[in-house]
């Protein structure tokens, strides 16, 4: 039966590794490639490393890094922060990524994503998507949570899935940073509405949210930060539990 | 050991030079007949599409050179699929290696994905490819083309129905998994692939 996957999130500034509250306030976790291996060895099925340096050396930085992850880690990866056009998804990809995640230049241009799609296949691209409630619903943001659109989540994760994305990751803005758990009922609609797989983002603060995530979320995959760069959850442990909560887990 | 990898567009192969690295092994990339020939072992990795693959296959006579290797050869996803008769993507004849077709996924119900990817198990033979293997095993999948199973099948998988995760004949060998991105499991793999 196909697992459900457990995926740590690494931002990456300038080659290491860093993790905010609520996207602020960046802590230092380390080198990325001695996390991956890490949590590789622990046994999370992917990993995500999301480059938030602005610069144009940063750039070049993040993809030695992504030779680099390559090279060290057997398992697949995800790569995100920064596409804007085709030709840095195919640099990320001859680096060696798996799959690459865009955000806002889907949103500017979501012809993007038929470009990856036809280019690279469906598995390459992850449409990353972040939203938050408003009084007319879940509405889709750009830079962390600071520029509104005019795209509401499910109109936008659908077209997404029609244009060819191969996997919605979906955060909540309102619940990221706070570990009281995934958006559920908002990860619900999008796993029962859309054709590809769906990867929960942003809440998790202990086990039970994970298996929340799954079983109420219907989730995919489920993303987190903090909880594993601090050590809080460890993955043996998460997947132990989840295993024993009848959820299909590769231990 | 003298390891080839066929060079030809394929996409990311980076990631099985970097498997291979890790066990110690230094690949040769190349579309070149004598190194191929000469090689003790050959790679056919394999992200793409079928029918411009084969295209670029039979432009460059890496069809009929790979259909002729002799030493063990090991096809990786895409690489699997080419080694069968036909597939339905692009209704495209490929080299025949494996008297089996290649079929498209159908979904029967919602939560039946396509492209099928992510980790599933693996029921293996235990030999070859799978020597060591007595239980079940988790590898890691992105496909949206199947090969039904048949009397070539090394290792079965379930996805919407039962596949060939993996298919053995003579000198050849395939995988539809990748096990280059398997962690330990796939580490496994390669490292039997290398001492046949």
């Amino acid at each position: 039966m196909l697992a459900k996957r457990i995926i740590p999130c690494l931002d990456i500034c300038n080659g290491r590794t860093v993790k905010g509250t609520n996207f602020v306030n960046l802590r230092d976790a380390g080198d990325p490639v001695e996390l991956g291996r890490l949590y590789s060895e622990q046994g999370a099925d992917e990993l995500t490393f999301l480059d938030i340096t602005a610069s144009f050396e940063g750039r070049k930085t993040f993809t030695e890094l992504v030779e680099r992850i390559a090279a060290n880690i057997s398992i697949p990866f995800t790569v995100g922060g920064g596409i804007h056009e085709l030709k840095d998804v195919e640099r990320l990809l001859s680096a060696g990524a798996d799959k690459v995640s865009v955000n806002s230049a889907a949103i500017k241009n979501p012809d993007l994503i038929d470009q990856i799609a036809l280019n690279f296949g469906s598995q390459v691209c992850v449409v990353a998507i972040d939203a938050k409630q408003t009084t007319e619903g879940w509405r889709c943001f750009l830079n962390g949570g600071r520029v509104p659109t005019d795209r509401m989540l499910f109109e936008w994760a659908k077209e997404a899935n029609d244009r060819g994305a191969g996997e919605i990751l979906f955060t909540s803005m309102d619940h990221d940073g706070v570990k009281q758990g995934y958006a559920n009922e908002a990860l619900r609609q999008l796993s029962d509405e859309l054709t590809i797989p769906v990867i929960a983002s942003g809440g998790a603060g202990r086990k039970e949210h994970f298996r929340d995530a799954f079983i109420e979320g219907h989730a995919d995959a489920a993303l987190a930060a903090s909880v594993f760069h601090f050590g809080e959850i460890p993955i043996p442990e998460l997947k132990q539990y989840l295993c024993s909560s009848k959820i299909p887990i590769r231990l | 050991m003298n390891v080839a990898i066929v060079k030809y567009n394929a996409g990311n192969i980076r990631s099985v030079i970097g498997a291979l690295n890790r066990l110690g092994v230094n690949p040769l990339l190349t579309d070149n007949e004598e190194q191929l020939r000469n090689a003790d072992k050959v790679i056919f990795p394999g992200v793409g599409e079928a029918s411009t693959t084969m295209e670029y296959l039979k432009a460059h006579g890496l069809d009929r050179i790979i259909k002729d290797l002799k030493q063990p050869v090991l096809g990786i996803c895409l690489g699997q699929q080419l080694m069968c008769s036909h597939s339905e993507e692009g209704n495209t004849d490929c080299l025949g290696i494996f008297g089996v077709p290649v079929l498209k996924f159908i979904p029967q119900k919602h939560e039946d994905k396509v492209p099928h990817m992510g980790w599933n198990t693996i029921e293996t033979t235990g030999d070859g490819l799978f020597c060591g293997f007595s239980k079940p095993e988790y590898v890691y999948f992105v496909h949206s083309f199947y090969v039904p199973v048949c009397n070539w099948t090394a290792a079965k998988s379930d996805y919407i129905l039962p596949f060939s995760a993996s298919l053995h004949k003579d000198n050849f060998y395939a995988t539809q998994f990748h096990p280059e991105k398997s962690g330990g499991t796939g580490e496994r793999i390669l490292k039997n692939f290398l001492d046949i």
